[in-house]
C-alpha cells in the first residue's frame, strides 16, 4: 500500500527524507532518552539555545531535565578519539522555552554530527548535507557560512582586545555599518583596519565571489589559514555538484565560547527564521574534556509547519448519508464508489454541519444520489 | 523580475518624513497620499507597498517577516533588541534618551532609585551597569507626570528639546544614548531579496550623502 501525500504533514515528510539522506551517507541513528540530568546543562548553558530547562527530580532524588538539545547527549557519551570518526543522526524531540518566553514547547529536531578526526574531506561533507538537507524541504533555499576563525583574525590584526569581541561580533551580526564605525573610532582602530571589518560585515554573496572579495583583505597568519579552510571546502563542494547556494556572510555569527572555525546556517524562502544551524564545535569539546574535532549541524522541523501546500479548504472529500432504510451492503459500495482516488469519505447517518466538505450524497432505495457538490 | 518589497513605516510625522525620502529615492506610491481608509499602499511598478503601523510595532512586522523593510527608531531597536539587521543611520528624528528628574533631585545612593519609563528594559541596562538597584515603573504615556507626584524619583524617556521637561520644573541629568531612525531589514528578506534591499538602502544613502555635502 502507497501512503497518500497527504498524510504527511511538511515536517512529517521532512524529518523522513533528511534520515534517508543521511543514512545514505553512512550516518547511523542516535537515540537518546527524553531526559538527562541536570549538571550537564547548567554547565554548558550558554550553549544552549536558551537556558531555560523543564526540570524534575527523579525518585532517586537527582535533579533531572528534559532535553532542550541532543548534542551535547551524543559529546557526553561518545566513544572516537583524534584517529577514529564518529557519525551520527539523529531525529527527536526536544524542549525549549519559545522565543516570547511563555512556557515550554515540543520541537521536533533533527539533526547529524561527525566527531572525531576532522579533516577537510569530512567537513565538507557535513556542509554538502547540509545543503542537501535544505533541498529536500525546498528547491528556494539558501546556505551561508562563515569562518570564526577568519573573523577572530581580523578583529586581531586590528588591535581590538579580546574582551570586547562579543560586542564588536554583535554588531557585524545586525551588519549595523555606522555603529561599527563608531565603535572602530572609540577604540583607536585604524582607518584602514575599520574600512575592511566594514567590508566584511557587509559581505553577502556566493562563496564564488566571495573568496575573490575577501581575498585583498587578509592580513596576518591566522586570517590566511582561515581563508584557505573556506577555499579548500569550495574546491571539494565544487566536486559534488552545484555550489551556487552557498553564500558567504559573515553576519551569522555564534557563540566563540563553543564553536570555532567554520560555521553556517540555512534559509528557506518564506520561512522567516533559520531553519538549519551548525558549525565546528571544537571548542565545546575541549571544555567537555574530550579534545578531538567535531562538526554538526540541527534542522528545526517545527519550523516547517506553515510552510507547503494550503490546508484543504474541505476537511473530508465527501459525507454520505444514510437512513435506517438503508442495508450494509449498500452503504459499503456506495463508500467503495465514493473513495475511490484516495478520496476521504465519512459515513453519517444524521447531517453534522460541523464539517465542512466537498460533497454530499445520500443512500435512497438502495441507490447512490448526490445532494451537493461544492468547488 | 523584479520582487515586491513591504515596507512598515511608523505613523506620524517620523514615518512622513521617511516616506519623503523614499519617494526622493524614485519609490514614490502617490496613492499613500489620498484621504483613504486603506491600510496598504502599493506601486507594483517601482515594487514597493507600504503601510503604517505604530512606531513601537515596526520592528514586530520586520522581526516577522510580514515587513521585508521598515523605519524604526534607535529607541524602539534598543528596547526590544530584535533580531534583524541594521542597514542605515537615516540621521532624521533625532533626539536622546536621558534621565529627568525635577530640578531640586538629590540622588541618594543608599536608597532603591524609583524609575518611570516607557523603556524598561533600556532604563534596566543602563542602571545595571551602574551597578544601581532601581524599581521600575512601566508607564504608557505623560511619564513626566511621575516625579512631579512623588510617584518616581526620576524618569528615563526620549528628549527633543527639553521644552516639557523644563515648564514642568524637570531638567535633564544625563544622557543614554542618542536616538535617530534606521533602515532596518529582516535578516531572511535580505537574503532572498538581496538585489532589491540593496538597491534601497543604497538610494536612500546617496540622498543622505547629498544632503550632508
Amino acid at each position: 500500500m502507497t501512503l497518500s501525500d497527504k498524510l504527511f504533514k511538511e515536517e512529517e515528510r521532512a524529518a523522513y527524507k533528511l534520515r534517508e539522506l543521511y543514512r545514505k551517507y553512512g550516518y547511523l541513528q542516535y537515540k537518546v532518552s527524553k531526559f538527562e540530568e541536570y549538571d550537564l546543562y547548567a554547565r554548558n548553558k550558554s550553549f544552549l539555545v536558551s537556558d531555560k530547562l523543564l526540570t524534575f527530580t527523579d525518585t532517586n532524588g537527582k535533579l533531572m531535565a528534559l532535553k532542550p538539545d541532543v548534542t551535547l547527549s551524543i559529546i557526553k557519551n561518545v566513544v572516537a578519539n583524534e584517529k577514529s570518526s564518529y557519525k551520527v543522526y539523529y531525529d527527536e524531540k526536544v524542549y525549549r522555552t519559545t522565543t516570547s518566553g511563555d512556557g515550554f514547547r515540543e520541537i521536533m529536531q533533527t539533526g547529524l554530527e561527525s566527531i572525531g578526526a576532522i579533516d577537510s574531506f569530512s567537513q565538507s561533507e557535513v556542509i554538502m548535507l547540509a545543503m542537501r538537507s535544505l533541498e529536500n524541504i525546498s528547491e528556494d533555499y539558501i546556505l551561508d557560512i562563515s569562518n570564526m576563525k577568519l573573523l577572530e583574525g581580523l578583529f586581531e590584526s586590528a588591535g581590538i582586545d579580546a574582551s570586547l569581541m562579543s560586542e564588536i561580533l554583535s554588531l557585524i551580526g545586525s551588519k549595523n555599518i555606522s555603529a561599527i564605525k563608531s565603535f572602530c573610532r572609540r577604540e583607536g582602530v585604524s582607518v584602514d583596519a575599520e574600512d575592511r571589518i566594514c567590508q566584511f560585515a557587509s559581505c553577502y554573496m556566493p562563496i564564488e565571489n566571495a573568496l575573490e572579495e575577501i581575498k585583498p583583505l587578509l592580513v596576518g597568519e591566522k586570517m590566511l589559514s582561515a581563508y584557505s579552510e573556506l577555499c579548500e571546502l569550495y574546491e571539494i563542494l565544487k566536486l559534488y555538484g552545484s555550489t551556487e547556494k552557498l553564500y558567504v556572510d559573515f553576519s551569522i555569527v555564534n557563540d566563540m565560547n563553543y564553536y570555532d572555525g567554520i560555521i553556517f546556517k540555512g534559509f528557506i524562502n518564506g520561512i522567516f527564521d533559520s531553519v538549519l544551524s551548525g558549525g565546528r564545535y571544537d571548542r565545546l569539546m575541549e571544555k567537555l574534556g574530550k579534545k578531538m574535532g567535531a562538526i554538526g549541524f540541527a534542522v528545526y522541523l517545527d519550523r516547517l509547519e506553515r510552510f507547503g501546500a494550503e490546508n484543504d479548504a474541505y476537511e473530508v472529500d465527501a459525507l454520505l448519508l444514510y437512513d435506517d432504510s438503508a442495508e450494509a451492503k449498500d452503504i459499503i459500495s456506495a463508500v467503495r464508489k465514493l473513495g475511490a482516488d484516495g478520496k476521504t469519505v465519512r459515513v453519517l447517518n444524521t447531517l453534522d454541519k460541523s464539517i465542512s466538505y466537498k460533497m454530499l450524497a445520500v443512500i435512497r432505495k438502495g441507490g447512490l444520489e448526490i445532494l451537493e457538490e461544492n468547488d | 523580475m523584479k520582487k515586491m518589497i513591504n515596507i512598515a513605516l511608523p505613523k506620524g510625522r517620523l514615518g512622513e518624513k521617511a516616506y519623503a525620502m523614499f519617494e526622493a529615492a524614485g519609490y514614490e506610491c502617490p496613492s499613500i497620499k489620498e484621504e483613504s481608509r486603506k491600510l496598504i499602499f502599493e506601486n507594483a511598478e517601482k515594487g514597493v507597498r507600504y503601510f503604517w503601523v505604530k512606531p513601537s510595532d515596526v520592528v514586530i512586522y520586520v522581526e516577522r517577516g510580514a515587513a521585508d523593510i521598515g523605519i524604526a527608531g534607535k529607541d524602539i531597536i534598543l528596547e526590544y533588541s530584535p533580531d534583524i539587521y541594521e542597514l542605515l543611520d537615516l540621521e532624521m528624528g533625532k533626539c536622546r534618551m536621558a534621565v529627568a528628574a525635577k530640578k531640586d533631585f538629590v540622588d541618594h545612593r543608599d536608597k532603591t532609585l524609583r524609575v518611570a519609563t516607557k523603556f524598561p528594559n533600556i532604563a534596566k541596562s543602563y542602571y545595571n551597569k551602574q551597578s544601581r538597584e532601581i524599581d521600575i515603573i512601566k508607564l504608557n504615556g505623560s511619564i513626566e507626570l511621575a516625579p512631579i507626584l512623588g510617584l518616581s524619583d526620576v524618569i528615563v524617556d526620549i528628549v527633543e528639546t527639553g521644552k516639557t521637561l523644563y515648564e514642568n520644573d524637570l531638567e535633564p541629568k544625563a544622557d543614554i544614548v542618542d536616538i535617530s531612525a534606521r533602515l532596518v531589514s529582516n535578516k531572511v528578506s535580505h537574503k532572498f531579496k538581496n538585489e532589491e534591499i540593496n538597491e534601497i538602502s543604497a538610494r536612500l544613502e546617496k540622498i543622505l550623502l547629498a544632503k550632508k555635502a
